[in-house]
Order: C-alpha cells, then structure tokens, then sequence
C-alpha cells in the first residue's frame, strides 16, 4: 500500500535525514521525501498498518530532525 | 514569509542590536561573558538544543553540532585569551541570517514553481435543486453532471452535454491558442474555460483525470533522482568526515610540530581557531540546496512548455541525447490521411465508388488512421451493409467479409498473402499510401491515402541539429517511396521502411547496440509503447489524455508539435549546465575558503559571509532553470 503525506521540514538536508529514518522504521517498505513538493511518500509492508507506522516514522525523524513534522 | 521565519527575524534583529550595543560597553571580562551570553542564547538556543539532541540521539555530526561547538569554542578562546566575545555571537548571527535566507528563497521558488504547476482543480460544481453546490472532486461520481463556468478550471475529464466554450489548455500544453468545444466533445481536466458555461458529463473519476495524473507525475518527478543528485549525496556522506579530520588535524599537527621541530611557541590559540573556522563553514549547504532545486525548477519550467519529464534521471538523459529515432506518422506526419485517389484496375468491374465502398467498410472497426480515412471518404457509414469476420494482418492490411464478399485491403505484402507470392501489382508513381483492394480473390484496383507532413517539422529537425543530436532517423510501417519522400522534404537520410511493429523495436535495439551515446525514440505513444520504453529515453507526443503513451513514456510532450523535441533537448541541456556550474561553484568556493581559513587569511565571519553568500547564488542561478 502507498501513501503521500505533507510534511513541514526546513532544510533539504534534513529532507534526506527523514528519508533515511522513515526507511529505517518496521512497517515500512520504502519512503521517499521530496522536498521540493513537501511530501513524504511511503509504501508500507504488506501487514502493517499506516497509522501506527506512521507514528513510528514520525518518532523516528523526530529524533534525527528536531524541526520536522508529518501530517497523518 | 511564515510564522516560524518572522520569529527567527525578530530573534536575528534583537541579537543583533544588543550585539552593537555591547560593542560600546567595556566590563570586567566575566560580566562581559554574562552580557554577551544573552544575544548569544537569543540568537542560537535552537541551534544549541539541536546540537544537544543530535547527541542524545547517537547522530553522526551535523551542522548544529558543529556551530556548537565552532561558537563554543570561540567563547573559550575569547575567556581565556583574546577577551574578543563579539565572535562568536556573530557567527551564530550569520549563520542564523544564512538559515532563514535559505529558508525563504527555497520556500519562495518553491511556490514559484508550484503555481507553474498548478493544474489541481480544487472544487466541482453540481446542480441541486437549481443551485450551484461546490463539492470535493473526489466525491463526484462518473457520470455526473458538473457545470464549468467561465474562469473556472474543468475539474474532471468528461464529455460536454451542453453549451459551447473556448478552453484554455496552456496549462497542460504551452499552447496558447484556445481550443473550442461544443456539445458531444471530450474535454479534459485541467483546462480553464475562458467563456460560456458548459455542462459536462464526466467520464472518470478525478484520481483518473487528466489534471490528477499529470500532477501527481510531476510532483514524484524528483523522486527518480539523477546521478548528479546521488553524487551529492555520497559527496555529503564522506565530506563531513573528511572536514572534521581535518580541523582535528589542523588544531592539533601545526602546534606540535612549531613545539616539537621548530622550537618556536605552539600558539595552541591560533591553530584551534583555525580549526573552528574551518568546522564552521564546511557545511555543504549550497550544494545540497541548490542540485535538488535547479532539476525541480528544470522540470517545472518543462512542464510550462507542456514538456512532462517524468524524472531528474530523464532530464539528465535527455540533455546527453545524440541519436533521436522519429517514428513518421503521428509525429513529424499529422497522422490525418486523406484519399486523394481511388484507381480501379484495367480489368475492374467496380466502380470508384465501390472499391471505396467496400475498403471503407472493412476497415469499419480499426481505430487506424487510414481506417479513418477511408470511412470520412466513403461518408456513409451505417448503410445496412454487414461486416464479419474481421480479422487484422499485423504489417499487411484487413481481411474481411463484407456482405458476403471476401474483401481484403492493404499493402503489397497483402496482395501477396492473398493472390499468390508471384502477384505483383502495379501502381502509378504517386507519392502516398497505397491501399489495395482485392474482393474474392480479384484484383479490383487501389485507393491512394496521403498524409500531411506537419508545418513545423522540418524546422524542427534543423533545431534538434541545432540542439547538438548528430543522427536522425526516420521509421516507419509505410512503403519505401512514400517515407522517402517525406524524409527528402525534411531533411533525414536515415530512413526505415516498411517495418512492422515488431520490426520497430528490433531497429531501435540495433541502433541502441551500434552506437554508445544516448538514444530517444519520438512516438505518438498509440502502438509503439514497446519501442518507448525500450528506448533510452521514450518520448511520447500529442499523448493528452493518451494514459498508455503517458504510462510508457520518460518525456511526455502534451501537444503534437515536433518542435518541442528540440526545445526539451535545450530545457535539459541548459539545467544539466546549471547543475554543473553549481557543483562546481560550490565545492570550488568552500574549498577556496577552506584553504584561506586554514593559513588564517579568512576569519570566522568573512568565511560565514562567503557561505551565505555561495548558498545564494547557488539558488539564485538554479532559478534560472524556469527561464527557457
């Protein structure tokens, strides 16, 4: 399954940062952050659910971008 | 400007001021270190916290680490030897003045670029009980009626029940001339009706519509990144590394060698100085910024020219293109034939009428151009006439039974399969397609179709040489003298004749194999899907509303114009130029300041200055992108 979500991060650097950590998290097959457009794209494993991987993703880039934020 | 960056502004402004005013103050140096603390924390808290969490947080070193302890740092030099505090707090200064400009020039192209690309429709009218609701798009079904009026953009792909409009596509194509619809007519998303109400009939869903796709390839465009953006990012990886080695080595080796073989005093202050700078502007900010920016400004300023390239990879390809590959009908053709000659044979029975009659209706299922052809010419196509047995000779014609007789059309190869390997037939020398018709084994004579040769491509052959493609080649499924023709009038000596579908791909991957540099094949996307997507770069043009063309393709051109080949060939030549020059820019200038702080010809804030300064006209130049 995939999904787009807006996200706010100020800095394409800390862009690439999230991408890393949201492809870090179970749940999640493969995130892509375009920075350009604001938008996190991810396809999630096939049992997962989006909710709570999300909110692991969310904590994830938290901890490698202090000033990010995902909408879900 | 947003709230976040308003804040930041009003942070930079007040530590700024007080920074000034300390100036003038001359204190005891712990009150001066109290005092100076204060704009210090102002201006930098965030960076500091950052800086804390990266470490919590087991974070290789950022930029934030490194600000911290480059400030820091100076704090300590300044308490314990020079007593100079303005240091340090001027470089989180700058430092903070660079972030927020980077902020607010990349926030600002990117809404630039957004608008460009602002095709989304965001709302439907419906009529309910007489009135006008706006509804989410999302929620229309197919087959509802929506009312489009005049300034407002059709949300939805559909077919118009009513009313007459002229659309603007220049959204979707770069064509500025207006298209006119009136009832009975396709309309896609994403056009702005520029006069009169239409109601529309929708045919897809909006996820499905023409606006939705388009958008949504556009948007994931950058996602498919170009080698030149992977290389900044492995560049990043063991830059930083390599530039904190390097401050430890500075702070540490020219010290101890001045003790250890000169003899003379370390000046241990100097060197960590040295070092801190140097820590200071090694962040590759410009670089990071500006690559990602100039291919998305690339692609949107394509996209404003009705260019869709579907990835930075693409653009990067297509800028390398030598070899383009056309196929003829469709896309340096019109693909509208027109039968400008019916022959009946010597020894015919039928009539012009006919042969024309009969051609006409075996054709009646075929979405072929010259299917249509002959139907427009024939004109009356429900006669009561009964057709079956209709059955498609890939590379030869149609065979079918038409009221009762076995009607076969098409080209040479098709007198063959029907008449005997021996037939041949001959045909008066006149430049077009020739139809064949033979009806229960006879020969009955040929119709002549022709096709139009579109009024731009022959200069856009000449721009495309122009652009720096050095082969061209022509491909196509019709007879030798015919693609000939046309080749000679436009300029192309490389010609294939007579290919069939298949044919068309087995010649692409000879051309793909006898040459190394890059390869595009042009197509109308309606049955070469295949050659597309073997080719190194598939271009699809005239492909609105065409989902396969759009799905097969790398480079989509909206409208059927040959010219913009070339102008997508110069849209990705001119940004790829950008990138390198950026590339160059902004490793070249960080290493010059590197150097410069390393043998303590630059300070801390002169390097902050020309970081800045670096990072700004990094962007600045990938604007120039958008520019064609």
């Amino acid at each position: 399954m995939k999904k787009t979500y807006k996200i706010d991060v100020d800095c394409a650097n800390c862009a690439n940062k999230m991408e890393v950590a949201a492809n870090k998290t179970d749940g999640v097959k493969e995130a892509t952050v375009n920075f350009m457009t604001l938008k996190m794209k991810v396809e999630f494993e096939d049992d997962a659910d989006p909710q709570t991987v999300m909110q692991e993703v969310l904590k994830n880039c938290k901890k490698v971008e202090d000033d990010c934020e995902i909408f879900f | 400007m947003n709230k976040k960056q308003r804040n930041n502004l009003i942070r930079i402004i007040v530590a700024a001021v007080l920074l000034i005013v300390l100036h003038f103050v001359h204190l005891d140096r712990p009150i001066m270190l109290v005092c100076y603390m204060v704009p210090y924390l102002i201006v930098g808290y965030d960076i500091l916290k950052k800086a804390g969490k990266g470490i919590v947080n087991r974070q290789p070193l950022d930029e934030n680490l490194l600000m911290a302890i480059a400030t820091i740092g100076a704090i300590a030099l300044a308490v314990y030897k020079t007593g100079d505090f303005t240091e340090a707090v001027a470089v989180m200064l700058f430092y903070q003045v660079g972030e927020l400009f980077q902020s607010y020039a990349v926030g600002k192209s990117r809404r630039n670029i957004g608008e460009l690309m602002d095709i989304r429709p965001d709302y439907a009218n419906i009529e309910e009980d007489g009135e006008l609701t706006k509804v989410d798009p999302d929620e229309v079904e197919i087959g509802t009626i929506i009312i489009v009026q005049p300034g407002e953009k059709i949300p939805i792909d559909g077919i118009v029940e009513e009313g007459k409009a002229s659309l603007d596509t220049s959204a979707l194509t770069g064509e500025s001339v207006p298209r006119s619809v009136k009832e009975g007519d396709e309309v896609i998303s994403g056009c702005i009706n520029t006069n009169g109400v239409l109601k529309i009939r929708t045919t897809r869903e909006f996820d499905e519509s023409t606006a939705s796709k388009i958008l949504d390839l556009v948007e994931n465009a950058s996602s498919r990144k170009a080698r030149s953006e992977n290389f900044i990012s492995r560049f990043a990886r063991v830059y930083t590394p390599i530039v904190v080695i390097c401050a430890v080595l500075l702070a540490i080796v020219p010290p101890i060698i001045s003790m250890a073989a000169l003899g003379i005093a370390p000046n241990w202050g100097t060197w960590i100085y040295r070092a801190l700078t140097f820590l200071v502007i090694s962040c590759p900010c410009a670089l990071v910024i500006s690559i990602p920016l100039s291919f998305f400004a690339g692609i949107g300023g394509a996209s404003r020219e009705g260019i869709l390239v579907k990835g930075s990879n693409y653009l990067e390809a297509l800028s390398k293109v030598k070899t383009v590959v056309m196929d003829k009908t469709g896309t340096l053709t019109r693909g509208v034939f027109e039968v400008t000659g019916i022959y009946p044979s010597a020894d015919s029975d039928l009539s012009e009428e006919e042969i024309l009659h009969l051609a006409a209706h075996a054709e009646r299922h075929s979405s072929h151009p010259i299917a249509q052809a002959l139907r427009v010419a024939f004109g009356k196509e429900h006669d009561g006439c009964e057709v079956d047995d209709v059955e498609e000779i890939a590379g030869h014609g149609i065979r079918a039974k038409v009221d009762g007789k076995l009607v076969c059309i098409g080209n040479q190869k098709m007198v063959r399969l029907a008449l005997g390997n021996d037939a041949d037939v001959a045909t008066a020398d006149i430049a077009g397609t020739v139809i064949h018709v033979i009806v229960d084994g006879k020969y009955e004579g040929y119709i002549i179709i022709s096709d139009v040769i579109k009024e731009t491509s022959a200069e856009a052959i000449r721009k495309m040489r122009e652009a720096g493609v050095t082969r061209q080649v022509m491909l196509t499924g019709d007879g030798k003298a015919v693609a000939e023709e046309v080749g000679s009038q436009l300029g192309i000596s490389e010609i294939y004749s007579e290919l069939l579908p298949a044919d068309k791909v087995s010649k692409v991957e000879e051309l793909l194999e006898s040459g190394k540099q890059c390869l595009a094949f042009v197509g109308d996307g309606i049955n070469d899907a295949p050659v597309l997507s073997r080719a190194d770069i598939g271009i699809a043009m005239g492909a609105l509303g065409s989902d396969a063309a759009i799905e097969a393709a790398d480079v989509v051109l909206m409208d059927d114009d040959p010219l913009k080949i070339a102008k997508a060939i110069r849209i990705s030549r001119k940004c790829m130029r950008i990138v390198h020059e950026n590339i160059w820019f902004a490793i070249g200038i960080k290493v010059l300041c590197l150097l410069l702080c390393a043998v303590g010809l630059v300070g801390m804030w002169a390097a902050i200055f020309a970081d800045v300064g670096v990072m700004v006209l990094a962007v600045l130049n990938a604007i120039r992108t958008l520019f064609v």
